[in-house]
């Protein structure tokens, strides 16, 4: 439909919307995220859900279980390097449509934990990152504007056409191949089809 | 004559309780041929183990010795469930409660007697 034909109707008072737009509208507000916290940015994602933050008015206050039931990862806490297997094979587990969300410095970069050996330097290594939070750890109304951020970017996906989003590509991957344990670092460090290091360029 | 409401409504009834829960599953089966992404993978398909890999058989057996803790658990808990109300209501019991009572307690005190011969309370 015409923009300007539909601005004209809204005016009017007449509502149009498109299926795709309606069919966005309840995916975005019907969010489940996964139960789990990895440390202290949990205590923000759980004083989230609850009555004074109030994830529900959003409509993920339904926190799942199990990874079979739930659309949205929220990666809060530090990843170390022995449980980012894990986090990488729940994630391969959930169905699609599905998004991350990186809370917190540690989960986006390490964080104040980044020279120790034994912490991953940022989930997105791994696994596509769909919003990043910095803070440590981000208050609620942090991780309410990065839900807001998704919900947003959940409207505006397509669901058809070249453009289309990801999970409806058939050629796109649904899984990421989980790293190994190797003699001092997991094996590979990161994952190149997601992650490329940043290239420091100097101009002289 | 007393005109009695026919049971066709419990058929009707009967038919809904059916197609409540069945509905809703076949919606969800017709939409996962159609619309759903067909992604399935090795990773995704395998059994949920809070992350980890799964080991061994999830069909493992018991030791049937348990029932020993079943028997004992049954003299000692269950029995002082029933011995409350029994002591609270003592006064006032009717002779065949108080004999079913006292049949009850006596069966479980066997069982007792039957534990203690076999050495199951003694600790090893």
């Amino acid at each position: 439909m015409d923009e300007g034909l539909r601005n004209e109707l809204t005016k009017q008072g007449v509502f149009t919307t498109t299926l795709e737009e309606l069919y966005n509208w309840g995916r975005k507000n019907s969010v489940w995220p996964l139960q789990f916290g990895l440390a202290c940015c949990a205590i923000e994602m759980i004083a989230t859900s609850m009555a004074r933050y109030d994830l529900a008015r959003f409509g993920a206050e339904v926190f799942r279980p199990s990874p079979r039931q739930a659309d949205l990862m929220i990666v809060a806490g530090t990843v170390t390097k022995k449980m980012a297997p894990q986090v990488i094979r729940l994630y391969n587990q959930m169905p699609e449509p599905k998004y991350v969300i990186a809370m917190g410095a540690c989960a986006i970069s390490g964080g104040p934990f980044k020279q120790g050996y034994n912490v991953l330097k940022g989930i997105d290594r791994y696994i596509p990152v769909d919003v990043h939070i910095p803070g440590c750890p981000p208050r609620p109304e942090a991780l309410i504007h990065a839900f807001m951020t998704l919900q947003k970017a959940i409207s505006g996906q397509k669901l058809s056409g070249p453009n289309r989003a990801q999970h409806l590509q058939p050629d796109e991957p649904s899984e990421f191949p989980i790293p190994q344990f190797g003699e001092h670092d997991l094996v590979p460090p990161s994952n190149p089809a997601v992650w490329k290091a940043p290239q420091m360029s100097q101009h002289l | 004559m007393v005109n009695y409401p026919s049971y066709f409504f419990l058929a009707v009834f009967l038919g809904i309780a059916i197609l409540f829960p069945l509905g809703p599953l076949l919606l969800a089966r017709l939409w996962a041929a159609k619309f759903a992404p067909q992604k399935s993978g090795e990773q995704k398909n395998a059994v949920y183990e809070c992350g980890l890999e799964t080991k061994g058989d999830a069909r493992i057996q018991f030791k049937s010795h348990y029932y020993l803790y079943a028997i004992i658990f049954l003299i000692f808990d269950v029995e002082t469930i029933f011995l409350l109300p029994f002591a609270v209501a003592f006064t006032g019991l009717p002779f065949g409660a108080f004999l079913a009572l006292v049949v009850f307690l006596l069966l479980l005190v066997e069982g007792l007697a039957w534990a203690w011969m076999k050495g199951v309370l003694t600790w090893h």
